[in-house]
């Protein structure tokens, strides 16, 4: 029954996605101005919206290890593979946002990159969430989780900078489409495409989330087991 | 008597104590300034050579070599200001009294912003002398705008340093966390020290200092929160 249920969910989330690149490349009309270069939207946009929800779950999960980590350890632990892996998968879709703006950039704008407070932000974002991945490379323990936690807690400040910033200085990066001013809005196939593109890759995002949860937690189980005969050897 | 004795030493008076005992360990061994200062006089003579600017590009970069330069000596000198307190378990004793980390968090900051205070002060004309700079905007605004990037600066890599003195290989994970935080703060303290020096009146409302400031009570106020949490992580 659960196998069952597992192969149905893998099925439906690459119908999803499926359909999702359908829309964006084949059924979205083609921009007037950039062209076929502008279809990179549908995927730039998406990762830059969900890593916002995966660094919020890094950031949920690491209050939580900070509130339960004397009252409750084995849920604190829980709550720390869920930092862990959102962080992870954050990492991931912000990677994502960071290379395909470019490749955007590149033809429309003519340069690759470009300093603006958009860009800033995210680099920045990018850069803070793996000093916190390499946090946990270096430091070991329960003390780590906390430690991390409270990192964690740094990286969430960037996050409304980073959603800020082209509403509230002007950049090359374009102002926003979504709640933005009067102007921004979008045509309503190209609203469609891009909303079925952020809900497949957000299910597909939150699928490997739960996965790599699902390994972090059997790994933290082992660890603990090895502790526990280490000592019991002693 | 004894109540009221420990009622007036209010938190204003523990950080006083702490931030006398520091400044006395500084005052005997004077570790953090000579260092710090022989490697900010190293960064500013290197990057003259490396560059071998003439005197307009010397007004456009001069902020950033100043703000490289202070960041680079501080966290030398900020890997000290926590490892010291670790020798003969000072740093475990210091937990014990009641004053709770807060405190000594605050002086920690303060005397270190002192020590950091002092070397650009040294600094500062020597730097004048070496690129030639001429400035062309409002001078006074420096008092203000370097103070404001060097309390971002000490306050982050105070808080920073006590998070990594945990962790295997101490003194490389500093930088690797405390850069890309500090990052929004450099970005500031740079582009204002620039308007200032080449008078370009790119920032009229002063739009970057604002910034700088809004940076400095939100992230203290987040290290002095979570201080305790850094400190009693086991």
């Amino acid at each position: 029954m659960k196998k069952l249920l597992i192969v149905l969910a893998t099925l439906g989330i690459l119908a999803l996605m499926a359909w999702g690149f359908d829309q964006a490349i084949f059924i979205a009309p083609t921009e007037a101005t950039m062209g076929e270069v502008q279809r990179i939207f549908y995927y730039h946009v998406p990762h830059g919206i969900l890593c916002y929800l995966f660094f919020s779950i890094n950031f949920v999960a690491s209050m939580l290890v900070l509130s339960w980590r004397r009252s409750d350890p084995a849920r604190a632990m829980a709550a720390d593979a869920w930092a862990l892996c959102g962080a992870e998968v954050g990492v991931l879709y912000c990677t994502v946002n960071l290379v395909t703006g470019p490749l955007w950039a590149r033809p429309v704008w003519g340069i690759w990159w470009t300093w603006d407070a958009r860009l800033t932000t995210t680099l920045i974002l990018w850069l803070i969430y793996v000093s916190y991945l390499l946090v946990r490379r270096f430091a070991a323990g329960s003390e780590m989780q906390s430690l991390a936690a409270v990192l964690a807690v740094f990286g969430a400040i960037d996050m409304p900078i980073n959603y800020l910033a082209n509403r509230i200085w002007r950049t090359q990066h374009p102002s926003p489409v979504l709640g933005g001013g009067p102007d921004s809005g979008l045509a309503p196939p190209i609203a469609a495409a891009l909303g079925w593109n952020v809900l497949a890759w957000a299910v597909w995002g939150l699928a490997v989330l739960a996965i790599r949860v699902y390994l972090e937690r059997r790994q933290q189980r082992i660890d603990s087991a090895d502790e526990a005969a280490a000592l019991a050897a002693d | 008597m004894t109540a009221a004795r420990s009622n007036e030493l209010s938190w204003a008076g523990l950080v006083w104590s702490h931030l006398r005992k520091d400044l006395r360990i500084e005052w005997r061994s004077r570790d953090a300034i000579n260092s710090m200062l022989f490697f900010a006089l190293l960064v500013v003579v290197l990057f003259s050579m490396a560059f071998d600017p003439t005197q307009a590009t010397s007004r456009e970069i001069a902020g950033g070599v100043l703000c490289v330069a202070t960041l680079f000596a501080s966290v030398s000198a900020l890997n000290q200001a926590w490892a010291r307190e670790i020798r003969h378990q000072v740093l475990d004793a210091l937990r014990m009294t009641p004053s709770g980390g807060a405190a000594m968090f605050l002086a920690k900051v303060l005397a270190n912003f002192l020590f950091v205070g002092i070397v650009q002060c040294i600094l500062g004309p020597i730097f004048f002398i070496f690129y030639n700079l001429h400035p062309l905007g409002d001078t006074w605004l420096l008092a203000l705008v370097i103070p404001l990037g060097t309390w971002a600066l000490v306050s982050n890599g105070t808080f920073f340093a006590a998070l990594s003195i945990r962790s295997r290989s101490r003194e490389l994970l500093l930088p690797l966390i405390l850069f890309p935080i500090f990052l929004p703060a450099l970005l500031a303290m740079v582009l204002s020290v620039n308007t200032i020096l080449t008078g370009d009146n790119s920032d009229p409302d002063h739009l970057f200092i604002k910034m700088l400031a809004g940076y400095d009570i939100v992230f203290t106020t987040v290290s002095l929160l979570l201080f305790d949490t850094v400190i009693e992580a086991e």
